[in-house]
Protein backbone atom coordinates (compact mmCIF):
# COMPACT_ATOMS: atom_id res chain seq x y z
CA UNK A 1 0.00 0.00 0.00
CA UNK A 2 2.81 2.35 0.95
CA UNK A 3 4.55 1.44 -2.29
CA UNK A 4 1.39 2.12 -4.22
CA UNK A 5 0.93 5.54 -2.63
CA UNK A 6 4.47 6.47 -3.49
CA UNK A 7 3.96 5.31 -7.06
CA UNK A 8 0.92 7.53 -7.46
CA UNK A 9 2.75 10.56 -6.11
CA UNK A 10 5.58 9.94 -8.55
CA UNK A 11 8.07 8.98 -5.87
CA UNK A 12 8.94 5.72 -7.59
CA UNK A 13 10.82 7.37 -10.41
CA UNK A 14 10.41 7.42 -14.12
CA UNK A 15 8.85 4.01 -14.59
CA UNK A 16 6.58 3.32 -11.61
CA UNK A 17 4.98 0.24 -13.15
CA UNK A 18 8.33 -1.44 -13.59
CA UNK A 19 9.39 -0.40 -10.10
CA UNK A 20 6.19 -1.76 -8.49
CA UNK A 21 6.48 -5.00 -10.42
CA UNK A 22 10.09 -5.50 -9.42
CA UNK A 23 9.64 -4.60 -5.77
CA UNK A 24 6.56 -6.76 -5.22
CA UNK A 25 8.32 -9.65 -6.93
CA UNK A 26 11.44 -9.17 -4.81
CA UNK A 27 9.38 -9.25 -1.60
CA UNK A 28 7.36 -12.27 -2.65
CA UNK A 29 10.59 -14.19 -3.15
CA UNK A 30 12.16 -12.86 0.04
CA UNK A 31 9.20 -13.87 2.18
CA UNK A 32 9.05 -17.24 0.50
CA UNK A 33 12.68 -17.89 1.35
CA UNK A 34 12.14 -16.58 4.89
CA UNK A 35 9.25 -19.01 5.29
CA UNK A 36 11.49 -21.84 4.17
CA UNK A 37 14.18 -20.70 6.58
CA UNK A 38 11.95 -21.07 9.63
CA UNK A 39 12.34 -24.81 10.19
CA UNK A 40 16.14 -24.91 9.66
CA UNK A 41 16.48 -21.85 11.89
CA UNK A 42 14.42 -23.54 14.59
CA UNK A 43 16.57 -26.64 14.39
CA UNK A 44 19.78 -24.65 14.49
CA UNK A 45 18.75 -22.29 17.26
CA UNK A 46 16.50 -24.82 19.03
CA UNK A 47 13.97 -22.06 19.32
CA UNK A 48 10.53 -23.42 18.52
CA UNK A 49 8.81 -20.10 19.06
CA UNK A 50 9.91 -19.25 15.52
CA UNK A 51 7.51 -21.82 14.14
CA UNK A 52 4.55 -19.66 15.12
CA UNK A 53 5.56 -17.08 12.57
CA UNK A 54 5.92 -19.48 9.68
CA UNK A 55 2.32 -19.23 8.55
CA UNK A 56 2.39 -15.46 8.78
CA UNK A 57 5.55 -15.28 6.65
CA UNK A 58 4.05 -17.68 4.16
CA UNK A 59 0.94 -15.58 3.84
CA UNK A 60 3.04 -12.46 3.38
CA UNK A 61 4.82 -14.21 0.53
CA UNK A 62 1.46 -15.08 -0.99
CA UNK A 63 0.15 -11.53 -0.57
CA UNK A 64 3.19 -10.11 -2.37
CA UNK A 65 2.99 -12.74 -5.11
CA UNK A 66 -0.69 -11.86 -5.59
CA UNK A 67 0.15 -8.14 -5.72
CA UNK A 68 2.95 -8.85 -8.17
CA UNK A 69 0.56 -10.85 -10.35
CA UNK A 70 -2.14 -8.16 -10.26
CA UNK A 71 0.31 -5.36 -11.05
CA UNK A 72 1.53 -7.33 -14.04
CA UNK A 73 -2.01 -8.09 -15.15
CA UNK A 74 -3.60 -4.68 -14.69
CA UNK A 75 -0.85 -2.08 -14.84
CA UNK A 76 1.76 -3.98 -16.82
CA UNK A 77 -0.45 -5.56 -19.45
CA UNK A 78 -3.42 -3.17 -19.15
CA UNK A 79 -5.67 -6.27 -19.17
CA UNK A 80 -4.98 -6.82 -22.85
CA UNK A 81 -5.97 -10.47 -22.90
CA UNK A 82 -4.53 -11.51 -26.27
CA UNK A 83 -1.16 -10.12 -25.19
CA UNK A 84 -1.45 -11.77 -21.80
CA UNK A 85 -2.14 -15.19 -23.28
CA UNK A 86 0.60 -14.74 -25.85
CA UNK A 87 3.04 -13.99 -23.04
CA UNK A 88 1.88 -16.90 -20.93
CA UNK A 89 2.30 -19.35 -23.76
CA UNK A 90 5.22 -17.87 -25.60
CA UNK A 91 7.43 -16.68 -22.80
CA UNK A 92 8.86 -19.25 -20.45
CA UNK A 93 9.75 -16.75 -17.74
CA UNK A 94 6.15 -15.54 -17.57
CA UNK A 95 4.81 -19.09 -17.53
CA UNK A 96 7.25 -20.15 -14.83
CA UNK A 97 6.40 -17.13 -12.66
CA UNK A 98 2.73 -17.80 -13.14
CA UNK A 99 3.14 -21.42 -12.11
CA UNK A 100 5.09 -20.38 -9.01
CA UNK A 101 2.17 -18.15 -8.06
CA UNK A 102 -0.56 -20.67 -8.87
CA UNK A 103 1.16 -23.26 -6.67
CA UNK A 104 0.89 -20.88 -3.74
CA UNK A 105 -2.89 -20.54 -4.05
CA UNK A 106 -3.85 -23.93 -2.51
CA UNK A 107 -1.25 -23.40 0.18
CA UNK A 108 -2.70 -20.06 1.18
CA UNK A 109 -6.22 -21.48 0.97
CA UNK A 110 -5.39 -24.33 3.35
CA UNK A 111 -3.31 -22.30 5.74
CA UNK A 112 -5.96 -22.00 8.46
CA UNK A 113 -5.46 -24.23 11.50
CA UNK A 114 -8.83 -25.94 10.95
CA UNK A 115 -7.91 -26.86 7.38
CA UNK A 116 -4.63 -28.24 8.58
CA UNK A 117 -6.38 -30.47 11.08
CA UNK A 118 -8.94 -31.64 8.58
CA UNK A 119 -6.37 -32.52 5.90
CA UNK A 120 -4.02 -34.31 8.28
CA UNK A 121 -1.12 -35.97 6.49
CA UNK A 122 -2.27 -34.68 3.12
CA UNK A 123 -1.67 -31.15 4.36
CA UNK A 124 2.01 -31.82 4.89
CA UNK A 125 2.38 -33.36 1.45
CA UNK A 126 0.44 -30.54 -0.16
CA UNK A 127 2.54 -27.90 1.51
CA UNK A 128 5.74 -29.41 0.17
CA UNK A 129 4.73 -27.56 -3.02
CA UNK A 130 6.29 -24.52 -1.44
CA UNK A 131 9.75 -25.83 -2.41
CA UNK A 132 8.71 -26.10 -6.02
CA UNK A 133 7.17 -22.64 -5.94
CA UNK A 134 10.32 -21.07 -4.49
CA UNK A 135 12.50 -22.85 -7.03
CA UNK A 136 10.28 -21.68 -9.88
CA UNK A 137 10.38 -18.16 -8.43
CA UNK A 138 14.16 -18.15 -8.59
CA UNK A 139 14.13 -19.57 -12.14
CA UNK A 140 11.63 -16.83 -13.07
CA UNK A 141 14.05 -14.20 -11.75
CA UNK A 142 17.01 -15.72 -13.61
CA UNK A 143 15.09 -15.96 -16.83
CA UNK A 144 14.01 -12.33 -16.92
CA UNK A 145 17.42 -10.93 -16.05
CA UNK A 146 19.26 -9.20 -18.87
CA UNK A 147 22.89 -9.34 -17.90
CA UNK A 148 23.66 -8.80 -14.22
CA UNK A 149 22.92 -12.17 -12.67
CA UNK A 150 24.30 -11.42 -9.23
CA UNK A 151 20.89 -10.79 -7.63
CA UNK A 152 19.06 -13.90 -8.85
CA UNK A 153 22.25 -15.84 -8.09
CA UNK A 154 22.09 -14.65 -4.48
CA UNK A 155 18.49 -15.88 -4.16
CA UNK A 156 19.47 -19.18 -5.77
CA UNK A 157 22.30 -19.62 -3.25
CA UNK A 158 20.00 -19.02 -0.30
CA UNK A 159 17.46 -21.45 -1.70
CA UNK A 160 20.17 -24.05 -2.34
CA UNK A 161 21.44 -23.77 1.24
CA UNK A 162 17.90 -24.14 2.60
CA UNK A 163 17.24 -27.18 0.44
CA UNK A 164 20.53 -28.82 1.42
CA UNK A 165 19.64 -28.35 5.08
CA UNK A 166 16.34 -30.16 4.46
CA UNK A 167 17.84 -33.01 2.50
CA UNK A 168 20.43 -33.60 5.19
CA UNK A 169 17.75 -34.09 7.80
CA UNK A 170 15.53 -36.18 5.59
CA UNK A 171 17.29 -39.63 5.83
CA UNK A 172 17.29 -39.57 9.61
CA UNK A 173 13.58 -38.90 9.66
CA UNK A 174 12.88 -41.65 7.17
CA UNK A 175 14.51 -44.24 9.44
CA UNK A 176 12.18 -43.41 12.26
CA UNK A 177 9.10 -43.60 10.09
CA UNK B 1 35.75 30.79 -11.85
CA UNK B 2 36.28 32.00 -15.37
CA UNK B 3 32.87 33.60 -15.63
CA UNK B 4 33.14 35.03 -12.15
CA UNK B 5 36.26 37.04 -12.81
CA UNK B 6 35.09 38.30 -16.17
CA UNK B 7 31.74 39.30 -14.87
CA UNK B 8 33.57 41.19 -12.21
CA UNK B 9 35.57 43.12 -14.85
CA UNK B 10 32.42 43.92 -16.64
CA UNK B 11 30.87 45.36 -13.48
CA UNK B 12 33.95 47.43 -12.82
CA UNK B 13 33.74 48.93 -16.25
CA UNK B 14 30.16 49.88 -15.63
CA UNK B 15 31.14 51.56 -12.39
CA UNK B 16 33.87 53.51 -14.22
CA UNK B 17 31.37 54.61 -16.77
CA UNK B 18 29.09 55.84 -14.06
CA UNK B 19 31.88 57.87 -12.49
CA UNK B 20 32.99 59.46 -15.73
CA UNK B 21 30.89 62.18 -17.13
CA UNK B 22 29.03 60.95 -20.21
CA UNK B 23 30.73 63.49 -22.47
CA UNK B 24 34.12 61.97 -21.67
CA UNK B 25 33.35 58.75 -23.42
CA UNK B 26 34.26 58.50 -27.03
CA UNK B 27 31.68 56.67 -29.13
CA UNK B 28 34.45 54.30 -30.23
CA UNK B 29 35.10 53.30 -26.65
CA UNK B 30 31.66 51.92 -26.08
CA UNK B 31 31.33 48.23 -26.64
CA UNK B 32 28.34 47.60 -28.80
CA UNK B 33 25.69 45.43 -27.19
CA UNK B 34 25.87 42.79 -29.92
CA UNK B 35 29.62 42.56 -29.50
CA UNK B 36 29.66 41.91 -25.80
CA UNK B 37 26.75 39.62 -26.16
CA UNK B 38 28.67 37.67 -28.74
CA UNK B 39 31.66 37.63 -26.37
CA UNK B 40 29.49 36.14 -23.67
CA UNK B 41 28.26 33.51 -26.09
CA UNK B 42 31.83 32.69 -27.04
CA UNK B 43 32.75 32.61 -23.42
CA UNK B 44 29.96 30.21 -22.69
CA UNK B 45 31.00 28.02 -25.58
CA UNK B 46 34.60 28.09 -24.36
CA UNK B 47 33.42 27.17 -20.91
CA UNK B 48 31.35 24.41 -22.34
CA UNK B 49 34.31 23.10 -24.25
CA UNK B 50 37.19 23.51 -21.84
CA UNK B 51 36.32 25.00 -18.51
CA UNK B 52 33.64 22.40 -17.90
CA UNK B 53 36.17 19.85 -16.71
CA UNK B 54 37.04 21.89 -13.63
CA UNK B 55 33.48 22.46 -12.58
CA UNK B 56 31.50 19.94 -10.56
CA UNK B 57 28.91 18.01 -12.52
CA UNK B 58 25.93 19.82 -11.03
CA UNK B 59 27.20 23.19 -12.17
CA UNK B 60 28.25 21.82 -15.51
CA UNK B 61 24.89 20.24 -16.21
CA UNK B 62 23.18 23.56 -15.68
CA UNK B 63 25.42 25.24 -18.25
CA UNK B 64 23.36 26.30 -21.22
CA UNK B 65 24.84 25.87 -24.66
CA UNK B 66 24.82 28.86 -26.99
CA UNK B 67 21.87 29.35 -29.30
CA UNK B 68 21.08 26.19 -31.19
CA UNK B 69 19.81 25.66 -34.67
CA UNK B 70 16.45 23.94 -34.78
CA UNK B 71 16.08 21.02 -37.10
CA UNK B 72 13.25 19.98 -39.42
CA UNK B 73 14.10 16.42 -38.40
CA UNK B 74 12.87 17.07 -34.86
CA UNK B 75 9.61 15.56 -33.69
CA UNK B 76 6.77 17.78 -32.50
CA UNK B 77 6.08 15.48 -29.59
CA UNK B 78 6.36 16.75 -26.05
CA UNK B 79 9.82 15.94 -24.63
CA UNK B 80 10.06 13.68 -21.58
CA UNK B 81 10.68 15.51 -18.29
CA UNK B 82 14.30 16.49 -17.82
CA UNK B 83 14.33 14.76 -14.42
CA UNK B 84 13.41 11.45 -16.02
CA UNK B 85 15.87 11.86 -18.88
CA UNK B 86 18.78 12.31 -16.47
CA UNK B 87 17.71 9.84 -13.77
CA UNK B 88 16.47 6.80 -15.68
CA UNK B 89 19.47 5.52 -17.56
CA UNK B 90 20.91 2.30 -18.85
CA UNK B 91 24.64 2.92 -18.68
CA UNK B 92 26.12 -0.28 -17.30
CA UNK B 93 29.58 1.27 -16.99
CA UNK B 94 28.12 3.06 -13.97
CA UNK B 95 25.92 0.30 -12.53
CA UNK B 96 23.13 -1.94 -13.67
CA UNK B 97 20.10 -0.23 -12.17
CA UNK B 98 18.39 2.78 -13.73
CA UNK B 99 19.28 5.35 -11.03
CA UNK B 100 22.91 4.15 -10.73
CA UNK B 101 24.45 6.21 -13.55
CA UNK B 102 23.05 9.52 -12.23
CA UNK B 103 24.49 8.68 -8.83
CA UNK B 104 27.80 7.11 -9.78
CA UNK B 105 28.82 9.17 -12.83
CA UNK B 106 28.79 12.44 -10.88
CA UNK B 107 32.56 12.61 -10.51
CA UNK B 108 33.33 11.25 -13.97
CA UNK B 109 35.77 13.60 -15.72
CA UNK B 110 35.19 14.09 -19.40
CA UNK B 111 38.18 16.37 -20.12
CA UNK B 112 40.62 15.93 -21.66
CA UNK B 113 38.79 13.73 -24.16
CA UNK B 114 39.48 12.82 -27.73
CA UNK B 115 38.17 10.40 -30.30
CA UNK B 116 40.40 8.29 -32.55
CA UNK B 117 39.15 7.78 -36.10
CA UNK B 118 40.98 4.93 -37.79
CA UNK B 119 40.67 2.28 -40.48
CA UNK B 120 39.37 2.66 -44.01
CA UNK B 121 39.78 6.41 -44.40
CA UNK B 122 42.27 8.68 -46.12
CA UNK B 123 43.00 10.87 -43.14
CA UNK B 124 42.92 8.82 -39.94
CA UNK B 125 43.54 10.80 -36.80
CA UNK B 126 42.42 11.97 -33.44
CA UNK B 127 40.09 14.83 -32.64
CA UNK B 128 39.50 16.55 -29.32
CA UNK B 129 36.03 17.24 -28.02
CA UNK B 130 36.70 20.99 -27.97
CA UNK B 131 37.48 20.82 -31.68
CA UNK B 132 34.32 18.84 -32.33
CA UNK B 133 32.25 21.52 -30.64
CA UNK B 134 34.08 24.24 -32.54
CA UNK B 135 34.13 22.64 -35.97
CA UNK B 136 30.60 21.32 -36.21
CA UNK B 137 27.60 23.58 -35.70
CA UNK B 138 25.53 22.14 -32.87
CA UNK B 139 21.83 21.82 -33.42
CA UNK B 140 18.82 20.64 -31.52
CA UNK B 141 17.32 17.30 -32.52
CA UNK B 142 14.19 16.22 -30.69
CA UNK B 143 13.99 12.48 -31.19
CA UNK B 144 11.97 9.57 -29.91
CA UNK B 145 14.06 6.99 -28.10
CA UNK B 146 12.77 3.44 -27.85
CA UNK B 147 14.58 1.12 -25.48
CA UNK B 148 14.71 -2.63 -26.19
CA UNK B 149 13.13 -3.00 -22.72
CA UNK B 150 9.83 -1.64 -24.06
CA UNK B 151 9.93 1.86 -22.64
CA UNK B 152 10.39 5.10 -24.53
CA UNK B 153 11.24 8.77 -24.14
CA UNK B 154 11.32 11.91 -26.27
CA UNK B 155 14.68 13.65 -25.87
CA UNK B 156 15.78 17.07 -27.11
CA UNK B 157 19.36 16.18 -28.01
CA UNK B 158 22.04 18.65 -28.99
CA UNK B 159 24.55 17.44 -31.52
CA UNK B 160 25.67 17.23 -35.11
CA UNK B 161 25.38 14.67 -37.90
CA UNK B 162 27.82 11.78 -37.61
CA UNK B 163 28.29 12.11 -41.36
CA UNK B 164 29.98 15.54 -40.94
CA UNK B 165 32.59 13.97 -38.71
CA UNK B 166 33.13 10.91 -40.89
CA UNK B 167 33.42 12.94 -44.12
CA UNK B 168 36.20 14.97 -42.55
CA UNK B 169 38.32 11.83 -42.31
CA UNK B 170 37.43 10.84 -45.89
CA UNK B 171 36.23 7.22 -45.75
CA UNK B 172 37.47 5.01 -48.60
CA UNK B 173 35.33 2.64 -50.63
CA UNK B 174 36.37 -0.13 -48.25
CA UNK B 175 34.49 1.52 -45.42
CA UNK B 176 31.36 -0.63 -45.33
CA UNK B 177 30.82 -0.54 -41.58
CA UNK B 178 31.58 1.79 -38.70
CA UNK B 179 32.65 0.37 -35.32
CA UNK B 180 32.38 2.44 -32.14
CA UNK B 181 34.01 1.92 -28.78
CA UNK B 182 33.30 3.36 -25.32
CA UNK B 183 36.08 4.35 -22.93
CA UNK B 184 37.54 1.42 -20.98
CA UNK B 185 38.69 2.59 -17.58
CA UNK B 186 37.45 0.53 -14.61
CA UNK B 187 38.96 3.15 -12.28
CA UNK B 188 36.55 5.76 -13.58
CA UNK B 189 33.76 3.45 -14.68
CA UNK B 190 33.03 1.21 -11.69
CA UNK B 191 30.57 -0.96 -13.59
CA UNK B 192 33.45 -2.26 -15.71
CA UNK B 193 34.98 -3.94 -12.64
CA UNK B 194 32.37 -6.67 -13.04
CA UNK B 195 32.35 -8.56 -16.30
CA UNK B 196 28.64 -8.22 -16.96
CA UNK B 197 29.43 -7.34 -20.57
CA UNK B 198 32.68 -7.89 -22.43
CA UNK B 199 34.13 -4.40 -21.90
CA UNK B 200 34.68 -2.00 -23.52
CA UNK B 201 31.16 -1.54 -24.86
CA UNK B 202 31.14 -1.83 -28.63
CA UNK B 203 28.58 -0.89 -31.22
CA UNK B 204 28.42 -0.70 -34.97
CA UNK B 205 26.48 0.60 -37.94
CA UNK B 206 26.47 -0.09 -41.63
CA UNK B 207 28.05 2.87 -43.45
CA UNK B 208 24.76 3.99 -45.02
CA UNK B 209 23.14 4.01 -41.58
CA UNK B 210 26.07 5.95 -40.17
CA UNK B 211 25.86 8.56 -42.93
CA UNK B 212 22.07 8.94 -42.68
CA UNK B 213 21.07 12.50 -41.76
CA UNK B 214 19.08 11.26 -38.74
CA UNK B 215 22.20 9.72 -37.19
CA UNK B 216 23.88 12.19 -34.89
CA UNK B 217 26.62 12.45 -32.33
CA UNK B 218 25.10 14.11 -29.27
CA UNK B 219 27.02 16.54 -27.11
CA UNK B 220 24.11 17.80 -25.06
CA UNK B 221 20.44 17.60 -24.21
CA UNK B 222 17.82 20.10 -23.17
CA UNK B 223 20.13 22.88 -24.42
CA UNK B 224 22.82 21.88 -21.95
CA UNK B 225 26.09 20.01 -22.04
CA UNK B 226 25.45 16.27 -22.03
CA UNK B 227 25.12 15.06 -18.42
CA UNK B 228 27.62 12.32 -17.57
CA UNK B 229 24.92 9.70 -17.02
CA UNK B 230 23.66 10.25 -20.57
CA UNK B 231 26.99 9.41 -22.18
CA UNK B 232 29.19 12.49 -21.88
CA UNK B 233 31.01 13.94 -23.58
CA UNK B 234 29.97 12.35 -26.84
CA UNK B 235 27.46 9.66 -27.72
CA UNK B 236 25.76 8.23 -30.74
CA UNK B 237 22.02 8.70 -31.31
CA UNK B 238 20.28 6.50 -33.90
CA UNK B 239 16.58 7.17 -33.30
CA UNK B 240 15.13 4.32 -35.38
CA UNK B 241 17.10 1.65 -33.54
CA UNK B 242 16.78 0.33 -30.00
CA UNK B 243 18.59 2.50 -27.48
CA UNK B 244 21.47 0.13 -26.88
CA UNK B 245 22.80 0.92 -30.37
CA UNK B 246 23.35 4.53 -29.30
CA UNK B 247 26.73 3.97 -27.66
CA UNK B 248 27.90 6.40 -24.98
CA UNK B 249 31.20 8.10 -24.07
CA UNK B 250 32.86 7.24 -27.38
CA UNK B 251 36.66 7.15 -27.63
CA UNK B 252 37.19 5.29 -30.89
CA UNK B 253 35.56 5.06 -34.31
CA UNK B 254 36.87 2.53 -36.79
CA UNK B 255 35.88 2.28 -40.44
CA UNK B 256 36.06 -1.24 -41.79
CA UNK B 257 34.98 -3.69 -44.44
CA UNK B 258 33.30 -6.28 -42.21
CA UNK B 259 30.46 -6.13 -39.75
CA UNK B 260 31.99 -5.40 -36.34
CA UNK B 261 31.17 -7.39 -33.19
CA UNK B 262 28.81 -5.54 -30.84
CA UNK B 263 28.40 -5.91 -27.08
CA UNK B 264 24.81 -7.00 -26.50
CA UNK B 265 24.84 -9.13 -29.62
CA UNK B 266 27.95 -10.91 -28.32
CA UNK B 267 26.22 -11.56 -25.00
CA UNK B 268 23.03 -12.93 -26.50
CA UNK B 269 22.78 -13.06 -30.28
CA UNK B 270 19.19 -14.31 -30.42
CA UNK B 271 17.97 -11.44 -28.25
CA UNK B 272 19.94 -8.48 -29.57
CA UNK B 273 20.55 -8.32 -33.31
CA UNK B 274 23.22 -6.28 -35.04
CA UNK B 275 20.64 -4.09 -36.74
CA UNK B 276 18.31 -3.76 -33.74
CA UNK B 277 15.83 -1.71 -35.74
CA UNK B 278 12.71 -0.91 -33.74
CA UNK B 279 10.10 -3.34 -35.05
CA UNK B 280 6.81 -4.26 -33.35
CA UNK B 281 6.58 -7.45 -35.42
CA UNK B 282 9.78 -8.94 -34.10
CA UNK B 283 9.59 -9.78 -30.43
CA UNK B 284 12.47 -10.01 -28.09
CA UNK B 285 12.50 -13.73 -27.21
CA UNK B 286 11.48 -12.89 -23.64
CA UNK B 287 9.03 -10.07 -24.17
CA UNK B 288 6.80 -8.46 -26.76
CA UNK B 289 7.92 -5.40 -28.70
CA UNK B 290 4.39 -4.54 -29.89
CA UNK B 291 3.81 -1.93 -27.21
CA UNK B 292 5.89 0.33 -25.04
CA UNK B 293 5.41 2.57 -22.08
CA UNK B 294 6.29 6.24 -22.39
CA UNK B 295 8.33 7.37 -19.42
CA UNK B 296 6.38 10.04 -17.58
CA UNK B 297 2.99 8.69 -18.66
CA UNK B 298 2.38 7.50 -15.12
CA UNK B 299 0.97 4.48 -13.43
CA UNK B 300 -2.38 4.07 -15.11
CA UNK B 301 -1.59 5.20 -18.63
CA UNK B 302 -2.21 2.76 -21.42
CA UNK B 303 0.76 1.39 -23.25
CA UNK B 304 1.52 2.83 -26.65
CA UNK B 305 1.85 1.03 -29.91
CA UNK B 306 5.40 0.71 -31.14
CA UNK B 307 5.91 1.70 -34.77
CA UNK B 308 8.23 0.23 -37.38
CA UNK B 309 11.63 1.99 -37.23
CA UNK B 310 10.28 3.90 -34.22
CA UNK B 311 8.12 6.02 -36.52
CA UNK B 312 11.02 6.98 -38.81
CA UNK B 313 10.05 4.51 -41.55
CA UNK B 314 9.58 7.18 -44.24
CA UNK B 315 13.11 8.45 -43.67
CA UNK B 316 14.98 5.17 -43.20
CA UNK B 317 12.81 2.48 -44.79
CA UNK B 318 14.84 2.64 -48.02
CA UNK B 319 17.99 1.53 -46.22
CA UNK B 320 16.42 -1.87 -45.70
CA UNK B 321 14.40 -2.40 -48.87
CA UNK B 322 14.52 -6.03 -49.94
CA UNK B 323 16.07 -7.09 -46.65
CA UNK B 324 14.48 -9.85 -44.58
CA UNK B 325 13.89 -7.97 -41.35
CA UNK B 326 13.03 -11.19 -39.52
CA UNK B 327 16.42 -12.62 -40.33
CA UNK B 328 18.41 -9.41 -39.96
CA UNK B 329 16.72 -8.12 -36.84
Amino acid sequence: MVLFGRAVTGDLGANPVEELTHRSGDWALRFLLLTLAVTPARNLLRWSLLLRYRRMLGLFAFAYALTHFLIWLILGQSLMWPEIFRDLIGRPYVAVGMLAFVLLIPLAATSAAAMRRRLGATWKQLHRLVYLSAALGVVHFFWLTKADWSEPAAYAMVLAVLLVLRVRRQPARRETE
Amino acid sequence: MLTGSLRHCHCRREICMLIRRPSDILPSEITRREVWQRRRTLLRAALAATGAAVLPAAVRAAEKLPELRKSPLSTEEEPTDYEHVVNYNNFYEFGYKKPDPAERAKEFRTRPWSVRITGACEAPGEIGVEDLLRLFPQEERIYRLRCVEAWAMVIPWVGFPLSSLLQRFRPTSEAKYVAFETLYDPERMPGQRTKVLDWPYREGLRIDEALHPLTILATGLYGEILPNQNGAPLRLVVPWKYGFKSIKSIVAIHLQQHQPPTSWNALSADEYGFFANVNPEIDHPRWSQKYHRNIGDGLFAAKRETRLFNGYATQVGDLYSGMDLKKFF
